[in-house]
């Protein structure tokens, strides 16, 4: 009985104050309250700037070093893409489901597909609806740095995810449910790191706070090396020794929609520099 | 050349190809020598303690972490060698809500390896 409470105990203090039966709009109020009084100081917006918001140096080297940007000439050939018209002379902006302030509202649940959509795979659609290719969710110098250069159109728009109805209730909960969820050799559920024991020192680094993640995707990290949000889940996974999935993947797909749900209200930036 | 010079070389040269295979032999040695529990505990592919826990007693392990306690003092805060044992092989037993990796539950280390690190981490 005693293992069943603390059992019991255990996984609700896990799921924070997040009960099975909560909206996602009562999850993220939850989470709201559990880093304002986690960290008093720091103010909602300041989220938008991950665990740079848990050192004053940090940040202003972040700010030093955002003045010149090391990813420029990376970027820079993602607004190339971008601007190229495909061969039958339409462009991107175009298609009207991608660019200027459209980021804040992916992922969704697309009824009619049944499933979560993210803004990669509307590009990818932009892209078949004018007789293109799709890009791999897993290539980085095609998909990548189009979508660093896209999705930096909606910068300072506020994250407006929705989850509206049975079907996409359902996707949140599986998204919630493996963010909660340990995985791998070494037994992390995202939520470990990221809300358990966020703010602490991993060997030398701060554990970023899941609050304000979604919105600076994709990141430039180590100066230059364009990943995306799932190509950093891919690899959060393979940290933990798990068997990743794939980039565009559903698993990936609804994580991503309550990760993102929870930072609603929150400025989109991007692109960002991380170490 | 008189004979006792050609002595002298060929000792010379008996002299330099023991020392040198005698070298080659402790290089051999060395690289064969079984792990400690130091090196199984510092090493971020094995016990990699140091993501987590400060290590105040080892100038060895160069950390800022404060994840989880400082490994100090273990031998008053675990009497029982056991518990500490115990604790490194699956911590979820005493608190269901640990972050520690389960190193012998999920095989992250052997018995041996846990054996070794728990004998390192009791000196600290």
């Amino acid at each position: 009985m005693k293992k069943l409470l603390l059992a019991v105990i255990g996984a609700s203090l896990l799921l924070g104050a997040m009960g099975a039966n909560a909206t996602p709009e009562q999850d993220r109020k939850e989470v709201l309250e559990f880093y304002k009084n986690k960290f008093p100081n720091l103010k909602f917006d300041d989220y938008v700037n991950g665990a740079l918001g848990f050192s004053a140096d940090a940040l202003q080297q972040y700010k030093a070093i955002m003045e010149f940007p090391p990813y420029d000439s990376e970027f820079d050939k993602g607004k190339k893409m971008w601007e190229t018209p495909f061969k039958n002379g339409k462009k991107y902006a175009d298609c009207g489901n991608v660019g200027k302030n459209m980021a804040g509202h992916y992922p969704y649940f697309d009824e009619k597909l049944g499933k979560v959509v993210t803004y990669e795979m509307a590009i990818n659609s932009c892209r078949k609806a004018n007789g293109e290719d799709e890009f791999a969710y897993s290539d980085m110098k095609t998909m990548g740095l189009l979508t660093a250069y896209s999705r930096s159109l909606s910068d300072g728009m506020k994250m407006s995810v929705k989850v509206e109805g049975a079907k996409a209730l359902e996707a949140y909960e599986k998204g919630k449910q493996f963010f909660y969820q340990r995985r791998g050799q070494l037994s992390f559920s995202c939520g470990h790191c990221h809300m358990q024991q966020v703010g602490t020192t991993l060997r030398t680094e701060y554990l970023s706070p899941a609050l304000g993640h979604a919105v600076h995707w994709p990141e430039f990290r180590g100066g230059d090396t364009v990943t995306t949000l799932q190509t950093r889940y891919v690899q959060c996974n393979r940290q933990v020794r798990a068997a990743p999935f794939k980039q565009g993947s559903e698993e990936y797909n609804n994580l991503e929609y309550f990760h993102s749900y929870i930072s609603n209200g929150l400025p989109m930036q991007t692109p960002v520099f991380r170490k | 050349m008189p004979k006792s010079t050609k002595l002298m070389f060929a000792a010379g040269i008996v002299g330099i190809l023991l020392t040198t295979t005698g070298y080659a032999q402790d290089k051999a040695a060395e690289k064969a020598k079984e792990p400690t529990g130091q090196d199984i505990a510092l090493n971020n592919t094995k016990g990699n303690c140091l993501a987590c826990h400060l290590l105040p007693g080892d100038p060895k392990a160069v950390t800022s972490a404060n994840i989880a306690p400082p490994l100090i003092a273990m031998k008053a805060r675990f009497p029982d060698k056991n518990k500490l044992r115990d604790q490194i092989w699956d911590a979820t037993k005493i608190n269901p809500m640990s972050a520690m990796p389960p190193f012998g539950k999920h095989q992250i280390l052997t018995e041996q390896e846990i054996d070794k690190v728990t004998d390192y981490v009791y000196g600290l």
